[in-house]
């Protein structure tokens, strides 16, 4: 099937993306728009740190939902997000605090919602792993691994009844490729031409295993050309290629082309749930875990803006002590907030009285 | 004119898709009816193939894709044309659309059907006869109806695909023939639904639901011949269940037989003892309560154990004079 002029045409092996010691240069940034790069650079810093105060507060038993953080990952929510417009519609799975915030979440209601607190996103009733977030496009995350996928095909055959041009994204990790869901709903997305944008993460682990312990072959991108489904594959650490190709794939799909696939080749710089970097697991993730680090895609872009565009290191540090005081602020708040009711418990099992019900809704 | 159960069921996916245009149904079999008996003959050419969808063979992925699209503001029918296979969407019925409400703090609704059929005998055997419902009435969040009458058939349908809660609808394919004239539909919100005593006496509680609840109903008949009245409580919705009828009937008649065509472990049946026990005072109780179940075994294939396999209206009279001391007729 077309790989859409990416230069890796074939879909089972990643072939460079894959030696850690590649793709460690700057972002190139020239001839881009310098406000939408900054801005880029400002949601992928507020996801890190955002991560790095519930990492440490869960390391100081602050936090005691298990929370799977994507430091290191933050440019594949970020870029996707860029290609999306009002109206789409996205899920997640258990790593889902980048989609959040990539999304346009709110930083205080993501650290209510990881402290079990009422104003928390999903009122204190989801922690980390339950995320919703309607307005900005966040239908839901859960950690059951692959259920969102059919989930998103859903969301997307609502697209096509209503002929509003939405699109559907599906956010899952390698992982969920081994589940029956993902090829059921592959399937069902292509037989039904639904509008869904699947992205694989592909962060070369499902929690402890190396994909090549799981997988006859690592590229996820297979499965797609297998269905007959448009795919990309493009270094998941790049937030501009990330941007292009996801860009490409949705305007595919708003087109009517039926559903198309990115896989994002990344990696995860801290353990599959908690604090810690777990380089005690899995395949060669001691040895290899500081090169990874080298594909920072924070630090290939802040380098990539200081040598394509005009700005000085002052005006990203500018950014960065803005960010790092708005989670600051943003962590204090939430703390002081309040527990959900007892009654709780029970108010919410059926349909509330208050939810906000669908336009379509008869 | 008498309009049988099946016939009904049709009746119902036609006023919910001629009215609303948020309603769709999906699932194996819609463009060849006869997986579903008479229940949706032509509905497709009715109202097009995008409102009466067929798929691939991916019960999990087809139960999922409603899910989304209710999420997305329509309300769709996923249909599975026997219970056994949906039992590969086990996952996005329990553990996702069941949970979604409370898990996102109210802030979200899935106002998703699911329909299952129930399909026994014809010697089927142990993968194409199961009547699980009392696992998905454990489940919190999931509403799970079994109309035991073609007028519920057709009105619970449509209560439950206009609520805003994702519903188990579980239809009997030993009830398609039965058959009785039909009220004028009127809409009303499941919720509100509640038990119902299809027939009045003061001796003996049958309580059952779907073909159970039939069961109890010839059972009573008979049972009205040999001058035994019995009160009989068809459940209609078994999740969440509202035992207050169960309880003043068991109060006025001191005995109590719960039939089911599930297994009796941790089964609807138990769930009706448990519930009259806990709230009939012991001196109330002329007998210890009783029930009429599948034996614990898988469904056979050959007809010949079928018979002995299902409870029968027979069993259930037979069970009754047990139960109040009656000895058999002669």
């Amino acid at each position: 099937m077309n790989a859409l002029g990416d230069h890796h045409t074939d879909p089972s092996t990643l072939g460079d993306l894959l030696n850690p010691s590649a793709y460690h240069g700057d972002i190139d940034t020239r001839g881009r728009d310098l406000a939408a790069l900054l801005d880029s650079f400002e949601k992928m810093l507020l996801i890190r740190r955002v991560e790095e105060v519930i990492a440490d507060n869960v390391r100081d038993g602050i936090i005691r939902c298990p929370c799977h953080l994507a430091i290191g990952q933050e440019a594949c929510a970020v870029g996707v997000s860029l290609a999306l417009r009002r109206g789409d519609r996205s899920f997640g799975a258990h790593r889902s605090h980048g989609h959040f915030l990539a999304l346009g979440g709110s930083p205080r209601a993501l650290f209510a919602e990881v402290l079990g607190r009422d104003t928390g996103v999903s009122r204190g009733m989801g922690g980390s792993m339950h995320l919703v977030d309607r307005d900005h496009g966040l239908y839901g995350t859960v950690p059951i691994v692959g259920a969102t996928i059919p989930i998103a095909v859903g969301a997307a055959l609502a697209s096509t009844l209503a002929g509003d041009e939405s699109v559907a994204v599906s956010f899952f990790g390698d992982g969920a490729t081994e589940e029956g869901a993902f090829h059921e709903s592959l399937n069902l997305a292509a037989n039904l031409t639904a509008p869904v944008l699947f992205v694989c993460e592909n962060n070369l682990f499902s929690s402890h295993l190396h994909i090549d312990l799981r997988q006859p072959r690592s590229s996820t991108s297979r499965f797609a050309d297998a269905q007959g489904i448009a795919w990309r594959r493009v270094d998941g650490n790049d937030v501009l290629a990330v941007m292009d190709a996801a860009a490409s794939l949705v305007e595919l799909a708003r087109d009517g082309s039926g559903p198309v696939f990115l896989e994002l080749l990344t990696y995860r710089w801290r353990g599959h749930v908690g604090w810690r970097d777990d380089d005690d697991v899995g395949v060669a993730r001691k040895s290899d875990l500081p090169e990874w680090r080298l594909r920072d895609p924070i630090g290939r872009l802040k380098s990539g803006l200081l040598s394509g565009q005009s700005v000085v290191a002052a005006d990203l540090e500018a950014i960065e002590s803005r960010v790092r005081a708005n989670v600051t602020s943003a962590w204090g708040e939430a703390l002081l907030d309040p527990f959900p009711a007892a009654k709780s418990l029970l108010d919410r099992v059926f349909a509330t009285d208050t939810w906000r019900r669908p336009e379509l809704s008869a | 004119m008498n309009t049988d159960y099946g016939s009904a069921i049709r009746l119902g996916f036609q006023h919910l898709l001629r009215t609303r245009p948020a309603v769709f149904c999906i699932g194996q079999g819609l463009w060849s009816p006869w997986y579903v008996g008479n229940t949706m003959t032509d509905l497709e050419k009715e109202f097009g193939l995008q409102r009466v969808i067929d798929t691939p063979v991916s019960e999990l992925a087809t139960t999922g894709a409603a899910l989304g699209a209710a999420l997305a503001g329509y309300r769709p029918v996923v249909v599975h044309p026997r219970l056994d296979f949906m039992l590969l969407a086990t996952d996005q019925i329990v553990t996702q659309a069941a949970n979604w409400s409370s898990m996102f703090g109210g802030q979200v609704a899935v106002p998703l059907t699911v329909r299952a059929i129930v399909n026994r005998g014809g010697e089927q055997g142990a993968q194409h006869s199961q009547a699980l419902h009392a696992w998905f009435a454990h489940v919190p969040g999931l509403r799970v109806v079994m109309p035991a009458t073609p007028a519920d058939a057709r009105d619970l349908l449509v209560s439950s695909v206009l609520c805003d809660d994702p519903v188990l609808y579980l239809d009997d394919r030993w009830l398609y023939d039965s058959a009785e004239e039909l009220p004028d539909l009127i809409e009303r919100p499941l919720r509100d639904e509640r038990p119902i005593l299809r027939h009045k006496g003061n001796d003996v509680t049958l309580v059952g639901a779907g073909y159970s609840a039939a069961l109890c109903m010839k059972a009573a008949a008979r049972l009205q011949e040999v001058g035994v009245m019995a009160d009989v409580i068809d459940l209609r919705i078994i999740n969440p269940l509202d035992d207050e009828l169960i309880i003043r009937s068991v109060e006025k008649t001191g005995r109590l037989l719960a039939v089911d065509g599930g297994f009796a472990s941790c089964g609807l049946s138990a769930e009706v003892i448990a519930r009259a026990a806990c709230q009939v005072a012991p001196t109330r109780w002329r007998a210890a309560p009783q029930r009429v179940t599948l034996p614990p075994a898988p469904a056979p294939t050959s007809s010949k154990l079928e018979l002995t396999y299902y409870p029968s209206a027979e069993a259930v009279v037979e069970a009754t004079r047990r139960l109040i001391g009656i000895q058999e007729e002669k």
